[in-house]
């Protein structure tokens, strides 16, 4: 679902951020990519969700090459994937209901429907109770659930998050990671990157380790997929 | 609640609905050019709506932004209607210029009627009216307070006179050249055609047209600027918003949208306004002026907008408002992409 060959991306400024970077996500697959900040992380959604172009390489994403796609057809491309923000990134000015049915309306859905799918995502995400509500009168986990809600409305092929546990505790990160895993139950593609070790470790998902734009382990996969019919 | 062990169960449950609703609803979903058609019919809706929404909820600044416009746009059209109502007056004081011939002193009763036949054929004169001297004195007596120094006068010293009615009474030339050829009539002593009176009204009235043009197009660009100014400013103070919806798949067009129709709406609200204007300074005028042509025997009505007057007032702060706004928007969206 996520192929990445050989990516690399430098900057004007000579830094290189990803060098030779190949990976290869499976559909339905959860995979976590770690490392310190300035390691490339960022970068890497950057380049799936097209808000950068590589250097070097290539990206497909659903078997579509997007390395060189025109922009006109970003917009299109985009609703195929949900991104999750580290800050969330809701609209202020409008309430819980608006905010998780935008992509609706950006897609051009009518009414009902977006009634409907509004309200199965925000009672997915144990919200549907809060939906007239403003986003600043709900607390940071809650805030982060409607921006789960709004990132999954689409049915995306591909669900990113950048840090979505960045800013919470212990338990409401655990809570938001298992909600990640349902979602690569029903087939979507999961890809988060976080530098909580702790954490993703306690999920046993393969876990990227990106260390000054080199992938550390591009194998982990296979590993994983190993030990784990070892196990069984 | 999110902890409980029973919960995540229940979720899970819920998400192996999901799946199942999804194969369902998936075969049930509207095609896709089907739903970009329709989606382009509920875009516009939205959009305005949504556009509303956002003048309704800063009415402070949408009001002075409006009240702005509208006053900039009453200029000039309560310009136009004023120069309209001095052309309305000055066609209700019959000044179609008529051409006088003042014959030759001692003409007989005869002459004078075989002149005007003669003249009645000419191709460029619609009527002729005879004046006699004795009638023309009667005249002069009523319209002037000048019976006094007439009466002390010993016999008429007014000549028989012609008027003249042209059939075409604006080509000025045309009238000169008639003008011309009458004179050269030997009983004709001289012809009076007051041209350079008509000629200077004329030119007053096309000075204070330009003059109108010129205002409507220097307050036209304020309009411009003031709508792009505000755009301009909305765009920035919702810098975030829109690089929030480009990522989650907005086209430029649908982050477009809201704006241009902001700036219609800011040209629509801004041109009722000037026509409001308009509308209360002519009836705040209209006692007075009413007063002042009553004095001159001569009751005149002062008019307001004709409703092609409004509909071109409305039109044009339309265009300025979607102009002005397409400017900004083209200027500072096409620099809002997400980093």
């Amino acid at each position: 679902m996520i192929q990445l060959q050989n990516i690399t991306k430098r900057y004007p400024s000579g830094n290189e951020a990803l060098s030779g970077v190949t990976l290869d996500i499976d559909r339905g697959e959860m995979v976590f990519l770690s490392g310190h900040s300035g390691a490339g992380k960022s970068t890497l959604l950057k380049l799936i969700t097209v808000i950068e172009r590589p250097s070097r390489g290539q990206i497909m994403i659903d078997g579509q090459n997007i390395t060189h796609l025109p922009r006109r057809r970003i917009p299109a491309f985009r609703r195929k994937i949900g991104i999750i923000f580290q800050d969330h990134r809701l609209l202020f000015d409008r309430n819980i209901f608006e905010n998780v049915s935008l992509p609706l309306v950006i897609a051009g859905y009518g009414r009902r429907e977006i009634g409907r799918r509004s309200r199965a995502a925000l009672d997915k995400v144990g919200l549907l109770n809060r939906e007239k509500a403003m986003p600043v009168t709900l607390s940071g986990g809650e805030q982060q659930r409607v921006g789960i809600a709004r990132a999954v409305i689409n049915k995306p092929l591909v669900l990113l998050a950048d840090e979505p546990t960045g800013n919470l505790d212990p338990d409401l990160s655990d809570e938001i990671m298992h909600v990640f895993s349902d979602f690569s139950q029903v087939g979507v593609t999961v890809l988060v990157a976080s530098h909580d070790i702790a954490l993703i470790s306690r999920m046993h998902k393969p876990i990227y380790r990106l260390q000054q734009g080199r992938l550390l382990n591009p194998d982990v996969q296979y590993k994983e997929r190993a030990t784990l019919a070892a196990r069984i | 609640m999110f902890n409980t062990k029973n919960a995540r169960r229940s979720r899970r449950e819920s998400s192996r609905g999901k799946r199942t609703r999804r194969g369902a609803t998936s075969a049930g979903d509207t095609p896709l050019t089907l739903r970009r058609l329709t989606g382009f019919f509920r875009a516009h809706p939205r959009s305005l709506r949504f556009s509303l929404g956002r003048l309704g909820r800063a009415p402070m600044s949408s009001l002075m932004t409006i009240g702005v416009i509208g006053i900039a746009l009453s200029l000039p059209a309560s310009l136009h209607v004023l120069l309209k109502n001095v052309l309305d007056a000055i066609d209700s004081l019959d000044t179609s210029p008529g051409i006088s011939l003042y014959l030759a002193p001692g003409l007989a009763e005869q002459d004078l009627l075989a002149l005007q036949e003669k003249i009645g054929k000419r191709s460029d004169i619609a009527s002729v009216r005879i004046v006699t001297a004795a009638q023309g004195l009667q005249e002069l007596r009523q319209a002037s307070g000048m019976r006094g120094v007439l009466d002390a006068l010993e016999d008429n010293p007014l000549p028989h006179t012609l008027i003249l009615s042209p059939v075409d009474h604006d080509d000025l030339s045309s009238l000169e050249r008639t003008a011309n050829e009458l004179s050269a009539i030997s009983e004709v002593e001289s012809v009076q055609f007051d041209m350079a009176w008509l000629k200077r009204l004329h030119a007053i009235l096309d000075v204070g047209e330009r003059l109108i043009l010129a205002v409507a197009m220097v307050l036209s660009l304020a309009v411009l600027l003031i709508v792009g100014n505000t755009v301009r400013l909305d765009i920035e103070g919702r810098k975030d918003e829109i690089i929030v919806t480009k990522l989650i798949g907005a086209t430029n067009g649908f982050v477009r949208r809201p704006f241009l129709y902001t700036g219609l709406l800011y040209g629509l609200l801004g041109g009722l306004t000037a026509c409001l204007t308009v509308e209360i300074a002519i009836g705040f005028m209209r006692g007075p002026v009413t007063r002042l042509s009553s004095l001159y025997q001569n009751i005149y009505e002062l008019s307001g907008l004709t409703p092609v007057d409004t509909l071109v007032v409305l039109g044009a702060s339309v265009t300025l408002g979607l102009v002005g706004s397409w400017f900004a928007v083209g200027r500072h969206l096409g620099r809002m992409e997400p980093e």
